[in-house]
């Protein structure tokens, strides 16, 4: 049995099924960074100190780590626009360029907690950093799973481009839509924790 | 094949610029250290605009079907209102639970917790 509407548009919604669906979820996304944000604020408000984020975590990896995501970004949107254009060597290796610059960002985060860990400043060391790991970890499984989601549609899943091009296209552009969103949290996570 | 002609990718590297220039404003602003309810609003200003560019273009929003906007306004509301929940702390707060401003000095604060 196909499944239905993976390439036009349902008549009742005017979007195919995929992009209805990757809304609803980047919708329960919002709500679940949204809970943490509000944590956040609750724990800040009663804090009777707060330090500045600057002073214990590494403002230039968090800003190459901005730099990166948002390269990731282009590249992931450009790996559509080619598919658009009937690129698919190009848009494959968009896939791939933004797959090497989500590892980079791991590879930061990385150092920037090993780093953490190695001077004795852990989850439990205060309410800080309890919230930071938290907020960072989740933001930071987040890019594992779209890293997942790229290797297959640049490895085993790019044979579908043969025999359906159009629903290749629109996989590759919710998949931007979920990395666009991952993006998005990581450039309010940065002046809230590091910078404020 | 998916034959739609030429697609205008230019606008994707204007955001790219955009973005990265707000992100360098974002951390030179930081080092001028206002007083934090300036730096919050600034901060989030600049933040705002970045995830708006973003979303409007790398997410297309600009020009989304209106199903989609119908969704993003509900999760909007709902939203605003877990931003606000934490306040709500301010007005009831159970006995033994309750939470120091920080601008409060402590012998105060905890007077005031028995009241």
């Amino acid at each position: 049995m196909d499944i239905p509407y993976t390439v036009t548009a349902r008549p009742d919604t005017g979007l195919y099924n995929g992009k209805l669906g990757i809304w609803l979820f980047l919708a329960s996304e919002v709500m679940l960074f949204g809970a943490l944000f509000s944590s956040y604020l609750l724990l800040r408000v009663g804090a009777e100190v707060w330090p500045r984020g600057e002073t214990i975590l590494n403002i230039p990896m968090a800003f190459l780590n901005t730099v990166i995501l948002i390269s990731s970004s282009v590249t992931m949107v450009l790996a559509w626009a080619s598919l658009k254009m009937n690129q698919f060597q190009k848009a494959r290796w968009c896939l791939i360029g933004t797959f090497l610059l989500a590892s980079g960002f791991l590879v930061v985060k990385f150092f920037e907690y090993s780093e953490k860990f190695a001077h004795g400043l852990a989850p439990k060391t205060n309410t800080f950093l309890a919230i930071y790991f938290t907020l960072t970890g989740l933001h930071g499984l987040h890019v594992v799973g779209g890293m997942v989601v790229m290797a297959f549609l640049f490895g085993p899943g790019a044979k579908m481009w043969r025999v359906a091009p159009e629903r290749y296209t629109n996989r590759v552009e919710i998949t931007g839509l979920y990395w666009h969103f991952v993006d998005l949290v990581w450039i309010f996570l940065f002046p809230v924790l590091y910078l404020l | 094949m998916t034959e739609h002609g030429s697609h205008d990718v230019g606008i994707y590297y204007k955001v790219f610029g955009a973005l990265l220039v707000f992100t360098v404003i974002t951390v030179a602003v930081n080092r001028v250290h206002l007083a934090i309810p300036l730096a919050v609003t600034v901060a989030l200003i600049i933040a705002v605009t970045k995830g708006s560019l973003v979303a409007s273009f790398f997410m297309h929003l600009i020009s989304e079907s209106n199903q989609i906007y119908r969704v993003l306004v509900l999760t909007a509301i709902f939203f605003f209102f877990l931003m606000f929940l934490p306040l709500l702390g301010l007005f009831s707060t159970p006995a033994g639970t309750e939470h120091r401003s920080p601008l409060t000095p402590a012998t105060h604060a905890t007077a005031e917790g028995h009241h």
